[in-house]
């Protein structure tokens, strides 16, 4: 896992503050979220405190601060995706997991990520789970799809 | 000098100066939320506009600069409807509590929304219902009273550079917080209180022990014993409205005896205490080639920075305990034994003006036979509130004097509560163990004042010595990198956390006065040239309990009391 972020940084040397997020973008890409741990070796090579970089972070709402769960749920919060109601939807889904979204559930089962626009507005409202595209979503295909995620057996 | 017209008035301006630094200087006050003196302006909050003829929209005096001939209107309908509009935007999520907060009275908020006329709430905004964040000793965190005027980060970052807390997230759900927004004990804060004694608000107040001391003071099984900081006479007055700079030393204890409190003791005493010990523990380490420069140790923000910061000065720190833990622990062991009182018995409460000692108090390392040396700590403020609760009244009180053993005290041992005092005596003590003789002057007017760094160079029976004195943290780390950097011809530092010593320390009155903060520190020294006894090493009392008790400084008696470690600490900095 560190290797992964000490990779990344290394083609940062002599980097100051402004590629901060940058770096934060690669090492989510890598890692799929943002660990304590990185944080911690971001803000030795910036010199910069982790309150602050958490602070970066958190503003934008690109960042997780906990690995993803085994089903990812990206929700489009686009313009298309609002007027066709992903507001609703994502309301739903976050109600029926518990998990607000940037978050992972205790279980790990579920995770949620809200982005700008995933370039579907045709099929809006849109999401993925776990990379896999789901057009025209409503409620009741997520009550569907959780019943099916949940009842799927313990795989080790 | 530049001329700019005020509300129709010329007024003298300086060339570059802010316009709100003019018109303050004229007589007209502008309030501010986010401005921080002697730091930039940031120009986040905006209730201090004022128009400027020419400009378009209203103009933040606080990052503005004056130009000649400007035409100014500071109090304009425009302008007082845009500092309510601010005033009441912040009030659109905040909770109702003014009747429930310890700021109430002593908050910029209110004083805001009374001095603009706010009487109904205009907008009504989401309300965030964020928990309480109890976990340090010192500090409590209530996040639905935070305004986000920074200043607290700004304090923490630019003054201290420990950076424990930001802003987090963004939009309703903008915070202050900590890295991965956990409670302040797990962060790399050092409790020092300065983001306390200037939050404009109730957000952050101290961990108050109140309740704990008046419980204490009721139970008639227990011996409460206090003891009161060099730094605390010459300040608890201003609580109640008298003058900075005015001492109340007798008064003081007075008032403490009025409350109940069994014996009243001073801190100042064992303030001179330190000085026999980490002057010995100076000269030793001179003498035997130990690691210099030695650092002091009173200061228990600055130990738990070197501990989070600096682990590999560890070493360079003395190894006394603060002047708070050596008199904690002399009460609960010789005191007690002399008098024939059960140390379970005892409640040993301090007042300091700090809100890291109550941190410092809880420390593993600050027990004896599994008794903490000291149990409550109470701070300044604290101190004034437990007044007010009883119904003492410290101005009707005839003066009153501390307890022996531990009431005599030198006023070496008093000007600790500046910074740079604690230097002072040491100097003056180490002189006297190194030559046998006494400085031919004992004030030492380079160690004192508010300067960023003090260093003085002199010589004691032919040794040169350089000692050097700091006070706020981000000055500390200055030097600090210098001396990792190699810097040697420095052999004793004095650290204090809060800018300008225990007289501007985070448990002091909220707000910082710097004036108010300068006459503290100048009474301290008025009370040095006027007292008869001004050195540490000519204590009776201290030089009594080495006869009687210690033995002799850096004895063993000396190490299992007055002496302690230290420990790296591994948080998130
Ligand atoms: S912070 Fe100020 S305005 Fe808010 S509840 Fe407390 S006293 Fe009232
Ligand atoms: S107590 Fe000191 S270190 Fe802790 S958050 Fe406040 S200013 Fe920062
Ligand atoms: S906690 Fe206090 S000082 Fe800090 S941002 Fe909030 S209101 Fe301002
Ligand atoms: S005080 Fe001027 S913008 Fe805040």
């Amino acid at each position: 896992m560190t290797t992964n972020v000490d990779a990344i940084l290394a083609q940062y040397d002599g980097a100051q503050r402004d590629s901060l997020i940058p770096i934060l973008q690669q090492v989510q890409a890598a890692e799929g979220y943002l660990s304590q741990d990185a944080i911690v070796r971001i803000g030795e090579k910036l010199n910069l405190p982790t309150s602050k970089i958490y602070g970066v972070a958190t503003f934008y709402n690109q960042f997780r601060f906990q690995p993803q769960g085994k089903n990812h749920f990206m929700v489009c919060r686009g313009t298309a995706c609002h007027v066709k109601g992903s507001g609703k939807l994502l309301e739903k889904l976050s109600q029926a997991t518990g998990v607000e979204p940037g978050k992972t559930s205790r279980d790990g089962l579920f995770s949620i990520e809200v982005v700008a626009c995933m370039g579907a507005c045709a099929l809006a409202p849109a999401i993925s789970i776990s990379d896999h595209f789901y057009p025209k979503v409503t409620p009741s295909k997520i009550d569907q799809l959780l019943v099916e995620m949940r009842s799927e057996p313990e795989k080790n | 000098m530049i001329q700019i017209e005020v509300d129709n008035i010329t007024i003298e301006a300086k060339e570059g100066e802010t316009i709100l630094n003019a018109l303050q200087r004229n007589g007209i006050n502008v309030p501010t939320l986010c401005h921080m003196e002697d730091l930039l302006p940031s120009g986040a909050c905006r209730i201090c506009v004022v128009e400027v003829e020419g400009m378009r929209g209203l103009v933040p005096s606080c990052s503005y600069p004056v130009s000649a001939g400007m035409k100014i209107k500071s109090r304009s309908p425009r302008v007082i409807n845009a500092r309510k509009t601010v005033t009441q935007l912040l009030l659109a999520n905040h909770p109702d509590d003014c009747l429930y907060c310890n700021r109430s009275a002593n908050c910029e908020l209110q004083d805001l929304s009374v001095e603009l006329g706010v009487r109904q709430r205009l907008y009504k905004g989401e309300r965030t219902k964020s928990r309480l964040d109890v976990s340090s000793p010192s500090i409590v965190r209530d996040p639905d009273k935070c305004i986000l005027c920074g200043r607290c980060i700004r304090a923490c970052e630019e003054i201290q550079t420990v950076s424990a807390i930001d802003f987090i997230r963004r939009g309703s759900k903008a915070a202050v917080g900590t890295a991965f927004d956990t409670g302040l004990n797990v962060s790399s804060c050092i409790n020092c209180g300065q983001c306390v004694v200037v939050c404009p608000t109730g957000a952050l107040t101290e961990r108050s022990n109140v309740e704990d001391v008046l419980a204490a003071l009721s139970d008639p099984n227990k011996v409460v014993v206090v003891q009161h900081a060099p730094a605390i006479s010459v300040t608890i007055a201003e609580e109640f409205g008298v003058k900075a700079g005015s001492d109340y030393d007798g008064k003081l204890v007075a008032a403490l005896r009025r409350m109940g409190f069994d014996r009243v003791f001073d801190t100042s005493f064992s303030a001179d205490l330190t000085i026999m010990e980490e002057g010995s523990e100076l000269v030793d380490r001179i003498k035997n080639s130990g690691v210099l420069p030695m650092i002091t140790s009173c200061s228990p923000g600055w130990i738990k920075f070197v501990e989070t910061f600096f682990p590999e000065l560890l070493p360079n720190v003395s190894s006394c305990k603060s002047p708070q833990q050596m008199l904690g622990a002399l009460i609960k062991t010789f005191y007690a034994e002399h008098q024939g009182l059960d140390p379970d018995n005892i409640v040993s409460v301090s007042i300091m003006p700090c809100t890291a000692k109550k941190f410092e108090a809880k420390r593993a390392e600050f027990s004896y036979q599994n008794r903490q040396d000291v149990d409550y700590v109470l701070t300044t403020r604290e101190l004034a509130q437990l007044m007010r609760m009883t119904g003492v009244n410290m101005d009707q009180l005839p003066p009153d004097s501390a307890d022996n053993p531990f009431g005599e005290r030198s006023s070496a041992g008093k000007i600790f509560g500046a910074s740079g005092g604690v230097m002072e005596a040491a100097l003056r003590s180490a002189h006297y163990l190194l030559t046998g003789d006494e400085l031919s002057e004992l004030k030492i007017p380079a160690l004192r004042g508010s300067k960023d760094r003090k260093e003085v160079f002199l010589e004691v029976g032919g040794t040169k010595i350089g000692v050097a004195v700091v006070s706020g943290l981000g000055n500390a780390r200055s030097l600090m990198e210098e001396i990792k950097a190699g810097r040697d011809d420095i052999h004793f530092i004095e650290v204090m956390a809060c800018p300008n010593g225990c007289v501007g320390g985070g448990g002091q009155p909220i707000g910082v006065d710097r004036e108010a903060v300068k006459e503290r520190m100048k009474t301290l020294y008025t009370i040095d040239r006027d007292d008869s006894l001004r050195l540490s090493h000519k204590n009776e009392q201290v030089l009594r309990l080495y006869k009687e008790y210690l033995g002799e400084p850096l004895g063993e008696k000396s190490h299992a009391l007055l002496h302690t470690h230290y420990r790296t600490r591994e948080v998130l900095r």
